[in-house]
């Protein structure tokens, strides 16, 4: 079944096909669980005009702010940019632009985007800025806004173990937006810790099914802590 | 006038056996140091997870085990963890029992704004407006003034919102307050604090009651 085994040799022939103007869906909370080694990639292919979508945008230096280093994005569609001075001096700047989104918002979105799923209606962000030029319904008393589905040209997705047929355990609290970025790629390419042959992973266990994913590769990860925080 | 733990404690006095709980980033977070005895509840972090426990010792740090705040965390017995969709299906369908926020303003019509000062480089709202949109049962932690002495319960909200018409109760360094119908409601000041300074601090419509109990920092209070 070779036409199943997602694995790519390198992290070049992962991301084979990025071009300039693409929109890319990144996997993260904050640095937990985000693709670092695709990021990098991303980087190293100097591929530009990128819209990003992300909860986050990583810090100086590290996660999706490497490619803030050169430049390399113009739009952000994330929840929380707090992070991040370079961010917030090349929003100024006006060389990036930034759509803030509800974080459940932002998930659903790209939930839906990758379920085939045009638009829905939330309570979430009504008679706030969120709600400006969005059309407004009434179901059962309550106004609802409605927001359009996200999908991307690229995803690019931290797992924890996989498959060579791409199905993806997380870990822990690193799942958080990867599962849905993972559903909503044209070209959805997945990083993990470990690669392990078909029948190893219990099939009650995968968060992302093999059918979602694209690309597949075994890489090594920092994973940098934001806050470390212990207890006293 | 409370200090933070104390307005954390007044908070914790709202929590019921079996609550599911989303305390938000900043002073609600101490409400999980008062979870009072006899009392279970779990504790949801909007990254995906059910059943936030303590910081981690040295030996149980894990990077891949976060709070919404980015802090490090660990999970407690009977934890769940999920992705971002479900996490906020949870929030968004009215699963959890009680949201705790702070705000920078909430005004008499329970509109509620916590997320933007026009002039000044927006973070974003994160997951405040899911939560403040899907919640019923919502406390706003915040003081009752500004620094420099500005009342933060208004006639109407100045910054832009986070959510409208979904504040009922507020817990300030002076007060506990619901709003009813377009007014704040005084139900209890805090030990020391007049009704009087609480009406001067009070830039929204205020409705005093006969009386107002000082209030107890202890669950079972009067």
């Amino acid at each position: 079944m070779a036409g199943l085994d997602k694995r790519v040799a390198s992290y070049q022939e992962a991301l084979d096909g990025i071009t300039n103007d693409m929109t890319v869906l990144a996997g993260g909370f904050g640095l937990c669980g985000i693709p670092e080694n695709l990021i990098d990639e991303i980087r190293r292919r100097g591929v530009r005009g990128l819209t990003v979508v992300s909860n986050n945008c990583g810090v100086d230096g590290f996660g999706l702010g490497r490619l803030l280093e050169t430049r390399q994005v113009s739009k952000v569609v994330a929840s929380y940019v707090g992070e991040n001075a370079l961010f917030e001096q090349q929003v100024i700047n006006g060389s990036l632009t930034v759509e803030l989104t509800p974080q459940g918002t932002l998930a659903e979105k790209i939930r839906a985007g990758g379920a085939g799923i045009p638009a829905f209606y939330t309570a979430t962000g009504y008679g706030t800025p969120v709600a400006q030029g969005k059309e407004v319904r009434e179901f059962d008393g309550r106004h609802y806004v409605m927001e359009r589905a996200i999908s991307g040209d690229f995803a690019i997705v931290k797992g924890w173990k996989a498959d060579w047929y791409g199905n993806v355990i997380y870990r822990h609290t690193a799942r958080n937006f990867n599962p849905l970025m993972a559903s909503a790629g044209r070209i959805t390419v997945v990083e993990v810790e470990e690669i392990v042959a078909p029948g190893e992973l219990d099939p009650n266990a995968i968060h992302t099914p093999g059918i979602y994913v694209d690309r597949l590769i075994q890489g090594r990860f920092e994973k940098r802590i934001e806050q470390r925080t212990l207890r006293a | 006038m409370l200090t933070r733990q104390e307005m954390a404690q007044r908070v914790a006095c709202e929590l019921r056996d079996g609550y599911y709980v989303n305390l938000g980033i900043g002073i609600p977070t101490l409400v999980a140091n008062y979870v009072p005895p006899g009392v279970d509840v779990m504790l949801q972090s909007e990254n995906g997870l059910l059943g936030m426990g303590a910081f981690p010792t040295e030996a149980e740090l894990d990077p891949d085990m976060i709070n919404a705040g980015k802090q490090t965390v660990t999970a407690c017995r009977g934890a769940a963890i999920f992705d971002s969709a479900e996490s906020f299906a949870m929030i968004r369908g009215g699963h959890v029992d009680l949201t705790v926020l702070g705000a920078l303003e909430v005004d008499e019509a329970g509109n509620i704004a916590s997320w933007m000062i026009p002039g000044k480089m927006v973070k974003g709202m994160g997951g405040a407006m899911d939560l403040v949109a899907g919640a019923e049962n919502i406390i706003v932690m915040m003081t009752h003034a500004s620094k420099s002495g500005e009342s933060k319960l208004l006639p109407h909200c100045t910054l832009p919102l986070t959510g409208a018409g979904c504040i009922r109760r507020v817990v300030t360094d002076l007060a506990y307050l619901e709003i009813e119908d377009g007014a704040f409601i005084l139900r209890e000041r805090a030990p020391g604090v007049s009704v009087e300074e609480i009406v001067a601090k009070t830039a929204g419509k205020l409705i005093v009651p006969d009386t107002v109990p000082e209030m107890t920092l202890t669950p079972g209070g009067a």
